[in-house]
């Protein structure tokens, strides 16, 4: 059965060109970068090249770009370097909509004597900036907020929120890891003092990761060790992903006028289909500015591990906000901070795009998933009850 | 993604017996919506009112809850009430071939169903719990005192879980009912439930031996009071601590709770009288503070 793959937050294809563009840097050119030899050299001027690229993406100087493995080990580093910048500082503020990769480390930190807030968010997943401006005071040392939600796709005011952690003389961390791509991001203008980014969320490899951190920020770093990245994260250079992760960036900006027109189109045309089809439904987050891939539906009374199951018969890939599928007992950590009731969390089913989603893609989810909602609601005791009123 | 048995996905994709009877000999319903399952069950009977001669169900849930109340349909279809109340929620597990250890809960809430559905028909009165809790309750109908307050779990309710499916860790406990998923404050309550019926189970068949070394003797005394009386002391937040053992003389001194409580002279004879029954009939215990 060929996929129909709608899970593109969850991670992407690696894109033909990427992989391309990798594959002699294993068997051929498999020499470290850091050796003084020819060898050696031809794979540092490949690695230098992409982190040019990757700069020239996120509106940056290559200087400010450091590899990692990942973009839970970029928001690991950004976190813990500016806590040992500032030991004095002892508050540190995210939001209860983060991605765990920050999260479980801000309360990790609670239980070390560290006063962490965690900003809410609205019905719509809107950051509350008026919270955010009187929790920031001068004890904190970091705010770190995510650009764009990953199950929901809402985007948050970074640059205002920024500033807003700039006027105490905090750092401004951002998880963009969902953002860069999907968005234009230009840190040549804004006030963001350090950006996480993942490559296999933008079609080049997993395990390749990036830590953009403005130029005259101070920084410590996560990994010691050899002189790699300007003893900022030391370890061998993963070349081959770094060089794909290049490749990739410089196609996302390619790609990134039709992500905000063509994908964008495709989300639309996918998600006012789907409500109009099918009754007792809403679109989480669809009062707030959202990225041009994604849509979170709540379906009632259904629960979404049956809903993803039924939609894997037809090959769709989808994810869900539903306890069942995670392993945990309760729903989405981000469905509850925006208040979405219990009876949508559980059901509720997040589309995410690419520019490798295609018309006939979109249009057998459209056609598939509302006898699926109907089925499962002719099974529930509550979707009767509810749908006969 | 889920490892399901064939079972499981063929009960969950060709479901058997969905629907409702509307003139249902017995119903049960167990779950709520805002804990993500629920099931109704409907059960016909036969003239004698003995023989479930029809089961439908209704099931709001993952794919293993759906497959769950399916295959229980199928299973009770043909049996005497009491033949049906003997069926376990392994039973449940066993006919689909097996369910991760994750989704049990799915299986437990079927007997649940079940039982409730038959203690109804027969009038067996399930008194109500106070129902002070956060979203709704998993199991409304059965009596005892809420643990879980997250999934309106009883301790009644755990402990027969606990016992019937011989859980050893509250990981285990929050797989088969879901208690302890979700906020997580009820698992320190959660391995007093464990203890007492490891506690309760492991005291039945065990017996006084006949002669001990003074040696043997101090080893089984620090063991009783671990494994039987410690864990009965912690489920009303008090303890105890050995302080010395002295030929048949055992001094214990009282800590948490049971520090300074007025019936701690009553708990001493309790200990007193449970060292007599495991360990040697000539055993004394004194309560010293200390």
């Amino acid at each position: 059965m060929k996929e129909i793959y709608l899970d593109n937050n969850a991670t992407t294809k690696v894109d033909e060109a990427v992989f391309e563009e990798m594959r002699p840097y294993f068997c051929e050119l498999y020499g470290n970068p850091s050796s003084m030899h020819f060898f050696g050299g031809q794979v540092q001027s490949k690695v230098t090249e992409a982190r040019n690229r990757v700069a020239e993406l996120l509106g940056a100087s290559p200087d400010e770009i450091i590899f990692t493995a990942c973009g839970t080990e970029s928001d690991n580093a950004a976190i813990r370097s500016t806590l040992e910048v500032f030991p004095e500082r002892r508050h540190v503020i995210t939001s209860r909509v983060e991605h765990p990769a920050v999260l479980t480390q801000c309360r990790n930190l609670r239980q070390k004597g560290y006063r962490v807030t965690e900003i809410g968010v609205d019905g719509a997943g809107r950051l509350d900036t008026d919270e955010l401006k009187a929790a920031v005071d001068t004890d904190t040392a970091i705010v770190s907020l995510m650009w764009a939600n990953n199950e929901t796709g809402v985007i948050f005011p970074v640059e205002e929120a920024a500033e807003i952690a700039k006027s105490k003389g905090a750092l401004f961390h951002s998880d963009a890891v969902q953002a860069i791509g999907k968005i234009p991001i230009n840190m040549a203008a804004s006030s963001i003092d350090m950006l996480s980014l993942s490559g296999h969320k933008l079609h080049a490899p997993k395990g390749i990761g990036v830590l953009y951190v403005r130029r005259g920020t101070p920084f410590r770093p996560l990994l010691v060790g050899g002189h790699q990245e300007k003893s900022r994260r030391a370890g061998t250079e993963n070349a081959a992903a770094i060089i794909a992760l290049g490749k990739a960036c410089q196609l996302a900006g390619q790609h990134m006028q039709a992500e905000n027109t063509v994908v964008k189109a495709q989300r639309d045309r996918l998600q006012d289909a789907l409500m109009a089809a099918i009754p007792h439904a809403r679109i989480n987050g669809g009062g707030a500015d959202r990225l041009p891939n994604t849509t979170s539906i709540a379906f009632e009374f259904v629960e979404g591990e049956a809903i993803l199951l039924l939609l894997s018969e037809f090959g769709i890939c989808a994810s869900s906000g539903s306890a069942c599928t995670s392993g945990s007992l309760e729903p989405s950590h981000v469905l509850r901070a925006m208040g979405v009731p219990f009876t949508c969390a559980h059901g509720s089913i997040r589309f995410s795009l690419s520019r490798f989603t295609t018309d006939a893609e979109i249009d057998t989810v459209i056609r598939e998933l509302p006898p699926i909602i109907a089925r499962l609601r002719q099974m529930s005791p509550f979707g009767r009850e509810h749908l006969q009123a | 993604m889920w490892d399901y048995t064939p079972i499981v996905k063929d009960h969950f994709l060709n479901p058997r017996n969905v629907g409702d009877i509307p003139d249902a000999d017995a119903v049960g319903e167990v779950g709520s919506l805002a804990c993500g399952d629920a099931l109704k069950l409907y059960l016909k009977l036969d003239d004698n009112k003995d023989k479930i001669v029809d089961a439908k169900f209704q099931t709001f849930g993952c794919a293993s809850a759906i497959a769950s109340s399916s295959a229980l349909t199928e299973m009770v279809k043909g049996k005497t009430l009491d033949e049906a109340l003997a069926v376990s929620n392994q039973d449940i597990a066993d006919f689909l071939g097996g369910l991760p250890e994750e989704k049990m809960h799915c299986s437990v809430m079927g007997q649940e169903a079940l039982e409730v559905a038959i203690f109804k028909y027969r009038g067996i009165e399930m008194p109500a719990h106070d129902s002070e809790h956060d979203h709704g309750s998993a199991y409304p109908d059965y009596e005892g005192e809420i643990v879980c307050k997250c999934f309106g779990i009883t301790d009644a309710f755990l402990k027969k879980v606990i016992e019937t499916n011989s859980l050893t860790t509250a990981e285990q406990v929050t797989n088969f009912t879901k208690a302890g998923g979700a906020c997580g404050g009820c698992i320190p309550k959660i391995k007093e439930l464990i203890a007492q019926v490891l506690g309760e189970a492991t005291a039945k068949p065990r017996v006084r031996p006949e002669k001990l070394s003074n040696m043997k003797k101090m080893q089984l005394i620090q063991e009783v009071l671990e494994r039987d009386i410690r864990p009965l002391l912690w489920a009303d937040g008090g303890d105890l601590e050995l302080i010395d053992i002295d030929g048949s003389k055992v001094k214990v001194a009282f800590r948490k709770a049971c520090a300074g409580c007025a019936s701690s002279g009553n708990t001493a004879r309790m200990v007193e009288a449970k060292l007599r029954d495991l360990v040697a009939e000539d055993i004394v215990v004194e309560e010293v503070s200390q």
